[in-house]
């Protein structure tokens, strides 16, 4: 891993974990619980499209998408390097993790970029 | 193996004993940090199921329906729990952390600890609630 980004993968990884933790436990616990299980009334199809055309919303979804992938693409290095002792691989686990976060925000940021 | 030289730092002996891959299991701290840092594995799936979303709800009603039934099979409930739990070992590892990671200064004295895991708590607690009011209005 070339040195001078160290500092900006780790700032990636700390905001990441922070959006992670503030924001994702209300939003999964919605979504993929209490909607799916009827428990409380999951909004519209035209409520969903409405809060997507919001600029806000976009900026808003980009960020909780991608910094987050940068948190795991840190953390699950780390689990591959020290868990599972493949310390020779270093510069290709380091690639592919954050080669597949970097994947996932240009994903967003496509779907993002094209609301019309 | 390369054939390519490559740097190695001096030392003396290169004797290591080889560790299992789960010697993580013997201790519970070893044990706890291994599924904290694992729970960014569910983060990240989290975050591939909200591309998902923005994806159905961008091609349309269909589109979105299919996605909404697809979270109501039982492996995506199941998945969607276990998500839940590590998102939230997550969570509270990370704010409790937080006044480690985070020296706040008030005129010049130090905030204790309580005080900066407190308003993380808070805060968290606030912007569920906000989102929770943004998706549930409609």
């Amino acid at each position: 891993m070339a040195r001078p980004i160290t500092p900006l993968l780790w700032m990636s990884f700390s905001a990441g974990g922070t959006i992670a933790a503030l924001l994702f436990p209300i939003h999964l616990f919605l979504t993929g619980l209490a909607f799916p299980l009827g428990w409380l009334d999951a909004p519209s199809y035209e409520s969903l499209r409405g809060l997507l055309q919001h600029p806000l919303t976009r900026v808003y979804l980009f960020v909780l998408i991608s910094l987050p992938l940068f948190h795991w693409a840190h953390r699950f290095r780390y689990i591959l390097y020290d868990g599972f002792q493949l310390y020779h691989l270093t510069r290709s686990i380091a690639a592919l993790c954050y080669g597949a976060a970097a994947i996932g925000a240009a994903v967003a940021a496509c779907l993002l970029w094209n609301v019309a | 193996m390369s054939t390519d030289a490559h740097y190695t730092p001096y030392h003396p002996k290169w004797y290591r004993r080889r560790v299992s891959v789960w010697w993580w299991l013997k201790n519970r701290t070893y044990a706890g940090f291994v599924l904290r840092e694992l729970s960014s594995v569910f983060v990240a799936f989290f975050a591939i199921v909200l591309l998902w979303e923005i994806r159905a709800v961008l091609e349309g009603p269909e589109a979105y329906a299919q996605f909404t039934a697809r979270l109501q099979t039982p492996l995506f409930l199941a998945l969607d729990l276990v998500a839940f739990l590590f998102v939230l070992f997550h969570a509270i590892t990370w704010f409790n952390a937080a006044p480690a990671a985070m020296v706040v200064r008030v005129r010049g004295k130090r905030l204790p600890d309580w005080v900066v895991a407190g308003s993380n708590y808070v805060g968290w607690f606030l912007l569920s609630m906000v989102i929770a009011g943004i998706l549930l209005r409609g």
